[in-house]
Parts: C-alpha cells; structure tokens; sequence
C-alpha cells in the first residue's frame, strides 16, 4: 500500500526521501520501519541539512581524545589521568510548548550524554534566550524555563554554575534552551557507546517506556509549527530524582567492568539509541519490544521503538557480566531488562515476541541523506550593515542616564535572581560561580601539596592559610580555623553567544562568538582547551537562513583555527521561528579551559580600594561606526539594530594570551572582559561586585557614547596593584597590544571623568534590581513579609 | 573518631560531607547505605543534603520510614552525635527526632546563597569550638528550608535553649532581611533536648576550605572532633 502524503508530513520525511528508503530495501517499508527510518533521518538525529557544514570546523587538537559526532560528547585530556567530557544541546522546540519540563527533560538529557561516556556529570551550564518579558507569554516561558532548569538540575545534585540570558523579540513564542553539562571521569575509564561483539546482551534501563516524547525527534525538533497546542504530547516529562538515581547506578556498573558499552536513550528513543550503537561496532541487533517495561497499556511497537520517555540507559554486557550488573541496579531499585542481543549480520529487527515487525539493515538507517543547500543574503542585508555615526544623536542624552538605564536593561543587569534559584555550590568544587566571566572549578585531588593542619589555637594570632585575591574566607572565626594549603588543577567554564552579531554579519559575529567565549575563559586565567556548540537557526530551506549558518560555521571555523581550539562535540536546532520570522542566527558556543593552579585565578570584581584600573586592548579614542553595530546602548537608547561588528582574531589572539599571562604572574587582581554595553558598564560591574568605587580622569573624546558604551571587540579590563603596574607594561610592549590606565579604585562614587559621577550605590540599584521585579516567583517579598 | 554519613536515594552531599571530614579534616568516615540497619564502630552520624526519594510525598518523609532510621533513633537515644544537614533536618523532623517541619520557602523559589549564622550556644558537642555569638558565613541550598513549629514548640525550643544558629547579618543582628527562606524567629539549626542531635537547613561541608569562600563549616565539625575525644 503506496504511503500517504500524511503519514510522511507525521514523521517529517519527504517523497524522494522514501523513494530512496524504498530504493535501498528493494520494497516498502511497514509503518514500524518507516518510523524508524523518520526518526534516525530526521534533522536532529541525522544533521542532514548541516553536517557538511559542521566538518568545516577543526575537532582535532593534542588535547582532544574523541572523534567528532563519534561518540554522545567529546572528550578532552586535562593530564593528571583525568578527562573532561562536555557538550551543549538544545531543547528549544518543547521548551516553547511546555517551558518547565521542556527545560527539565533537557537539562536530563544533556546529563545522559555524559553518562554515556562514563563520566560523573559536575557542572551544568545554560544559554537562554526569550522574547520582552513585559509580554506575558514570555514571561509564562521565562518562569517556566528557569523553573524547570533549577526543579532538575537542583535535584540531582549538579552544580549550576555558569549561564547567560537575553531577551529580544525575534525570540518571543520560540526560546531558546541550550543546556551543556560537563562531566569527569578518568583517562581509562572514559566508556563508549558501541554494542562491541555479537552475543552481546542489551540491558534497558532506568524508567518504564511511555507514550511522552514520540515524534519529539522528527516533529518538534525538525520543523516549524505554529499551533503549538496539540503538540503537548509529544513533550517529555522529567523525573529528575531518577535520574539521579541511574546516575549513580550507572557509573558504579560501569565500575563493575562488566559494561561494553553504553548508550543514552535521548531524541527518537530505543531506536536511534540502539542502531547508532550497532552501526559503530559494524554488527546488528534483535530487539525484542515485548520485553520492554511499559507505563502505558496497550502500546504498539512503534510507539515503544520511538518512544523519548526520559530517565533511560541502554547497557551492553557480556552475557556472562549481566549478573554483575543486574545486582548494581537491584540495589539501587532501578529496572533493569534484557530486551535483545547483538548479531554479527548487520541488521536491525525488531520482534514482539515470535514475531518480526521490523527488520532492516543498519547501514540504511544509519547512513541518511545528506543536504547541501545553497544560501543567498536577504535582499536587506545591505540596508542593515549601514551605520554612520553622524545617525546616531547624542542630543538629548546624559551619559549618567545612558549607564544607568543600559545597566537595568534586560540583557544586561544582574542575573542574581535567576542563578540563585540553581544550586551552584553541590559538589563543593566551585570556586568562581556565576556572574563570574568563566565559573571556575577545583579538580579534586589533583593537589601537590597533602592536605595540612593549619590549627591557630591562640586568639587574635595571625591565621594561617592560603592567600589569594579571590576567596577572601568567612567572617574570621576568633579561635583557630582549619585550612588547606592546596595547588589544585582547575577547569574553567563559560558560554556565550550574541544573536544580534550574527543577524548583522554572520561572518564576524560567528568568529566573535568564538573569540568571546575564549575570552571569557582568559579573564579568570584559563587557557582554553575546547568548545562544543549548539546552532541555533532558522528554516534551511531559505536561503538567507541557509546563508547565515553557512557564514556563521565558517566564521566560527576562522576563529577557532587563529585562537587554536576546536570544536568537540555541538548540536544543531533548527527550524527555529514562529508566524514565518526565523530567530537572529544564534551559534551558542560553550568553552572549558585548563588552569594549571587554581590559586593563579581572578575574578571579575576589583578587589580592593587603591588599584590600577586598566584597559588591555583598543581604547576608543576615533570612535567608528562598528562600534556601535549591533550593540545594547543603540538597541536600548536608539532602538535601532544596525551597523558591522568585527573583530580581527589574531589580534584577540594576542589579547588573551596577554590576559592569561598577566594572571599568570600575578599582576593583575581582576579581569573582565567588555561585552554588552561596552567599557562603561564592564567597569560598573567589577564596581559593583567588589562593592568598590571608581575614579576615572580620563579625558573622553567627544563621541563618548562610542568610548563608554561602544561594543567594539578585544577588550579587557583589569585590576592591579600600582606596584605592579611596571611588569604589566612590560608584557604589553612584548605583546603589542596597547594598555591604557583608565583610573583608580576606592571610595563610594562611580566616576569617569567629567562625564558621570554617580554614588555606586545608585549604580549597584539599577544593575540589581533590573531583573528582580519581573523575574519574581509570585511568592511574599520577605523584607515587607516579615 | 569516625563519621557515618547515611546515603539515601537521592541524596547528593554525601561525597560534600566525607570530602569534608576525611579530606580536609583528616578523620575517618564511611557511607552507610540507607537499607541497612545496623550502626557500629561510628562516633557521629551525618545525614546529608540532598532530595532523599525526590522529595515526593514531603521532603525527608520518605527517608524517615528508611530501614537505617530506626538504627539512628536507636543510636540518637544512647547519646550519639547526630548531624542532619538540609535534607539531614527535614529527616529528623520527619522521624520526630527533631520537632517542627520545614516548610516551602516563603517567597517560594529554591535559594542558593550564602547566610551569616550567629551561634546561639558554644556548649553544645556542635559549636564548642565556636565564640559565643560568633557568626558564621555557610550557604544554604533549598526549596523548603522555612522553619515551623506551633507558638508553644517555638517557646520551648527559646527557653531551652535549643536554638542553636540563626539566620542574621554579618554583625550578628537577627533581620527579616537576614532570613533566607522565612524560618520562624530566624531559625536555621536546632538540637534536641539532650544536645546530641542536630538539625539545620545550612550546608557546613561547603565551607570547610579559603578556596570554597569560607571556613566557617569546619568550626561545626571540628566540635564534633573535640567532644569525641
């Protein structure tokens, strides 16, 4: 029976597509088959429409031990035996129908990447993104979105501890949600997901299989959709105390030696989970679906193949290991069920008991047609570029306004109450959380030095203890304290992207993406090691959606070859756009970086009063145009979007390693990086966080809306001692890159010359409470409750 | 001395809670899986942070029925030291070993920030080597931290003296504004009437070392450490 037109537009395949199905299995697919077929082709299992992209950026580098796309992340060398395992994914498509567990079910899924190579997930990061909050809707999804994210992360003990958030229009009706998670495991413990040698058993398990989540691969995640109601069911639904719990259960199987491989069950469920496994080990698989623990009566094969109930691993064990295994999770009260075995002919069948409902081959399903579309710019693409100057008016406007109203703006003012919602301390390897450039994380037991008795019995006596600029201890207890001199390894994390850039000049705002997650990871004093990726786009079916995220890629692919680091694991989300807008073209770029010793670290916050503050990079002195473009001073005060960012990588280069070189002499006591709203708001904020003043005689040119609040890239900001002052000149004369001295630190005024003087208070109010009053939970204020 | 940390389904500061005693402390500690039911060879019971059994039906209420909880009364009763940390109180609030419930947060978002305790009491195996009133910087990580007990429970816990931390300023002054969560009176720890058992909702084992931001924690556990010997 020929397929409907239907029955394809429900599992997102088009008609050559099933031509070509029909063409390699020499007959038509039955319905189980042709679901399989729709799920493992789909964009998000298959990366049909991106994958010839995505070879254009570098993966490979000492450091790297994983293939790109070969394994469920990518794995990197921190030496000391150790590996980090890290990738970024979306969930943007059920985050828009429903926000909480949309968010939750991501946040899961990610951590089960991660699992699936062995490794304990340690911290969890995430990119947002939502339309203007004054809109109810966007509010329902922002409350939502961080609902679910702290609901589940908190749950199952995983740090939270870097993030970001932007709002703007484009975003209203399709959020973004990428979740990354970071995982450790030892060198010769990293796991792979391969079913290795026939006769192999596959274990299910963790959750029951239920209705949730069928199609979310195919449907949600691979096209638009408008009415977004009668999508709900294929949301997943999170239940994070179990995942927990398989955490646990997992590794310590794992632990056993008994497991061979193992295997997420994310986007199309058993199905892409099982053959993806069977494909790298070049074997095949008999799954026998009656066999499969069900929460819901009555369902079909083809509902339990592409099922995307969470909370569920597949384990592959020798016969001989499953006893080994099947007591680890008997002990954890977690199901465990042989469902099938490997086989040496490389075929997928599936069975319900004695009878066969599927049986193709691997190869077919894992080998799905692939795209190369062509891209054009928009016929305004042009029209947005131009920016002049001599556009933007300065009549009217104070530069004390200007700070204090970019500083309350949306994109802008403190995230504090969002990321105190997010545990960010569990695990108790955090030492720079967020609101940080890059969190920071101790490696435990990657110490020199043993850990020593620092017991200061005496009152008032001098206390023993490690010195550094960042942790500054408690309260000073007035008897002893116990301390530990330490010399850990650290890893530092950040993610970042800016839709706006790339909406402007996908080219540039693609190398800037790149170059200011690296960035971020300099400022604390880490050089970068990796990145992973989330693309987030539109329909690449059009071709000005096409051409950005060819553009975007490329200019990532230039950025990441000059900084020299590549890229090791990514998702890619498209067809993000709702009532026919596609989204600004967001790259969401997530980067870990190596700190040698934890203690040569900075923070972003001035330390104390009486230090050098100091610009690393071009000063604005002839302001030009790019300046502006796409920055938050001309969308928040000129509500313009426009102009051509640019940034020129190997002078980022040479900007960051003086950054991390500085920090690694311990000249400079802070560092942060200038990005949305320029230098002006970069200095407020390192004000702010060390509850220090700022005083600045700097005779700012006349365009000083450019010089304040001006975007322009490869900047830096830092702190240090006048003692040091000498050195840091000294290394800047071998970097080439200029260094300017803006002022001083101390008292209670945020001062730039004769420009602005206002009291830091004033200053600290508006970034504070920027986000508070409408990101409140609907509980009772406590200082009016009490 | 020996630390035992109890570890339930769900619970996630327990490897916090032994790297705190054992790696930075230097004492011995071992995990005791929740099934079982016996406890020897431990000089002080931990029960961690964490979301025992997800917190489904109340938190800690699950964890309360735990084969190993009977074991704990047993040894709470003989005058062992009991620490209950977070999810640790709402466990023994839940078992009774403890009075009083842990409500959702008064603003009702889950925090995780730093808190300044002012100790109420130094002659406690838990705050001995404490200054009186000295105020400790520890964090708290909760969705339902929110101290209750009926007006009488709370007269009787002051009058005792059985408040051990309150939630306050860094100078030691007791403010709404210094209240995390809206425990009644500011309260964030309490010991039962013998002093061997303590609840509070505060996380010690996150700030045991400089680096972590604080070292205030280990002042709980090097108590603990003192009064054993």
């Amino acid at each position: 029976m020929p397929v409907t037109q239907e029955q394809l537009d429900e599992i997102a395949l088009t008609r050559a597509e099933y031509d070509l199905i029909v063409d390699r299995l020499d007959r038509e697919p039955n319905p189980v088959e042709l679901g399989m077929f729709g799920a493992l082709w789909s964009e998000h299992c298959a990366y049909k429409h991106s994958a010839p992209l995505l070879r254009l950026l570098p993966s490979r580098s000492p450091h790297v031990l994983s293939r790109q796309g070969a394994e469920n992340a990518g794995a990197v060398d921190l030496g000391d035996g150790l590996v980090a395992v890290f990738k970024v994914e979306s969930h943007n498509h059920p985050s828009a129908v429903e926000p909480l567990q949309g968010a939750a079910t991501g946040v899961g899924g990610i951590v089960r990447d991660i699992l699936a190579m062995g490794a304990r997930p340690v911290a969890l990061l995430n990119s947002l993104r939502f339309g203007p909050l004054d809109d109810p809707a966007n509010r329902h999804l922002f409350q939502g979105v961080v609902g679910g994210i702290s609901w589940y992360g908190n749950c199952i003990g995983v740090p939270d501890v870097a993030g970001e958030i932007y709002f703007d229009p484009c975003y209203s009706q399709n959020p973004l949600v990428n979740a990354m998670c970071v995982g450790l495991v030892e060198r010769e413990k990293l796991a792979t997901a391969s079913a290795g040698a026939q006769g192999n058993v596959l274990l299910l398990v963790g959750s029951g299989t239920g209705r949730d989540g069928i199609h979310g691969a195919s449907g949600l995640a691979s096209r638009t959709f408008e009415e977004d109601q009668e999508l709900r069911p294929t949301v997943q639904v999170g239940n994070p105390f179990l995942e927990k719990v398989l955490i646990e259960a997992c590794l310590e199987a794992l632990g056993t030696g008994w497991v061979r491989g193992i295997q997420d069950l994310g986007a199309a469920g058993l199905t892409s989970a099982s053959i993806e496994s069977a494909a790298r080990a070049g074997r095949g698989v008999i799954l026998d679906v009656s066999r499969i623990p069900r929460r819901e009566r009555d369902m079909t094969s083809y509902e339990v193949m592409l099922s995307e109930s969470q909370e569920r691993m597949l384990l592959i064990v020798p016969p001989e290991g499953v006893p080994h295994v099947r007591e680890v999770f008997e002990k954890w009260d977690v199901a465990c069920t042989e469902i099938g075995f490997v086989t040496a002919e490389p075929e997928a069948t599936v069975v319900d008991g004695a009878q066969t409902v599927a049986s193709v081959p691997v190869t077919h399903l894992a080998n799905p047609p692939r795209y190369r579309l062509k891209g054009s710019p928009s016929p305004d693409y042009q029209e947005r570029q131009r920016l002049s100057l001599s556009d933007v008016t300065l009549e009217g406007l104070h530069p004390e306004t200007v700070l204090l109203s970019l500083l309350a703006s949306g994109n802008i003012a403190s995230r504090e109450p969002v990321f105190r919602r997010y545990d960010h301390q569990v695990q108790t390897n955090t030492v720079e959380g967020p609101g940080s450039d890059a969190a920071v994380l101790r490696l435990k037991g990657t110490d020199a030095t043993r850990a020593m008795e620092l017991w200061n019995g005496e009152e008032g006596e001098e206390r023993g203890g490690p010195r550094n600029w960042a942790g500054n201890g408690g309260n000073g207890p007035k008897t002893g304290r116990w301390g530990r001199d330490t010399m850990e390894k650290a890893i530092a994390l950040s993610i970042d992207g800016n839709g706006r850039y790339c909406y402007l000049d996908p080219y540039h705002g693609g190398q800037i993406a790149v170059a200011e997650v690296c960035r971020n990871l300099s400022c604390s004093g880490a050089t970068p090691v990796a990145l992973t990726d989330c693309l987030n786009f539109g329909d690449p079916g059009r071709p000005d959606v096409y051409y950005q995220l060819e553009w975007c890629v490329r200019g990532m692919a230039y950025a990441c070859r000059a900084l020299g680091v590549p890229v090791v694991s990514g998702n890619v989300s498209l067809y993000n756009e709702s009532m026919g807008q596609a989204i600004f073209p967001t790259p969401i770029v997530g980067g870990l970086g190596i700190i040698e010793d934890v203690n040569k670290r900075v923070g972003s916050a001035f330390p104390s009063e009486g230090m050098v503050v100091a610009l690393i990079g071009d000063y604005i002195n002839r302001p030009r145009a790019s300046d502006l473009a796409g920055s938050e001073y001309l969308q928040v005060i000129h509500g313009k979007l426009a102009g051509r960012p640019v940034i020129v990588a190997e002078y980022e280069r040479r900007l960051q390693a003086l950054c991390r070189r500085a920090i690694e002499e311990r000249l400079v006591a802070s560092a942060h990086d200038c990005s949305d709203g320029g230098l002006a708001i970069a200095l407020a904020e390192s004000c702010i966080r060390g509850g220090v003043g700022f005083s600045s005689s700097v005779n700012w040119p006349a365009r000083w809306d450019a010089a304040l609040f001006g975007e322009r890239q490869s900047r830096i900001v830092v702190s240090l001692p006048q003692s040091a002052w000498p050195d840091l000149e000294r290394l800047v004369a071998e970097s080439g890159i200029p260094a300017r001295r803006l002022g001083t630190t101390g008292g209670d005024r945020f001062r730039l010359g004769r420009l602005l003087d206002l009291s830091l208070a004033e200053v600290a109010s508006a970034w504070h409470h920027g986000l508070e009053d409408t990101v409140r939970g609907g509980g009772q204020d406590l200082e009016e409750g009490l | 001395m020996r630390f035992g940390i109890v570890v339930f389904p769900g619970t996630w500061s327990d490897t916090d809670c032994h790297h705190a005693v054992n790696g930075v402390l230097g004492q011995e500690a071992g995990y005791i899986w929740h099934k079982e039911t016996l406890l020897s060879g431990y000089d002080c019971i931990v029960l961690p942070g964490g979301f025992s059994y997800g917190d489904y039906l109340r938190p800690g209420a699950m964890a309360g029925l735990s084969p190993i909880m009977d074991a704990v009364k047993d040894f709470a009763d003989s005058g062992g030291l009991v620490i209950g940390i977070c999810n640790g109180f709402q466990i023994l609030c839940e078992s009774g070993l403890l009075p009083g419930a842990l409500l959702r947060n008064k603003h009702l978002e889950y925090r995780c920030q730093w808190t300044n305790l002012r100790t109420e009491r130094v002659d406690t195996p838990f705050t001995l080597a404490c200054e009186p009133g000295q105020v400790l910087k520890v964090p708290v990580s909760h969705g339902e931290g929110n101290y209750y007990a009926d007006a009488a429970t709370l007269d009787h816990l002051e009058s005792e003296g059985l408040v051990l931390f309150r939630y306050c300023e860094p100078s030691g002054e007791v403010t709404p504004r210094a209240n995390p969560n809206g425990a009644a009176r500011n309260i964030a720890g309490i010991v039962n009437a013998q002093g061997n058992v303590l609840g509070m909702m505060p996380h010690p084992e996150r700030c045991c070392e400089e680096i972590l931001g604080s070292v205030d924690g280990s002042l709980l556990f090097q108590s603990i450490v003192e009064s054993v010997k």
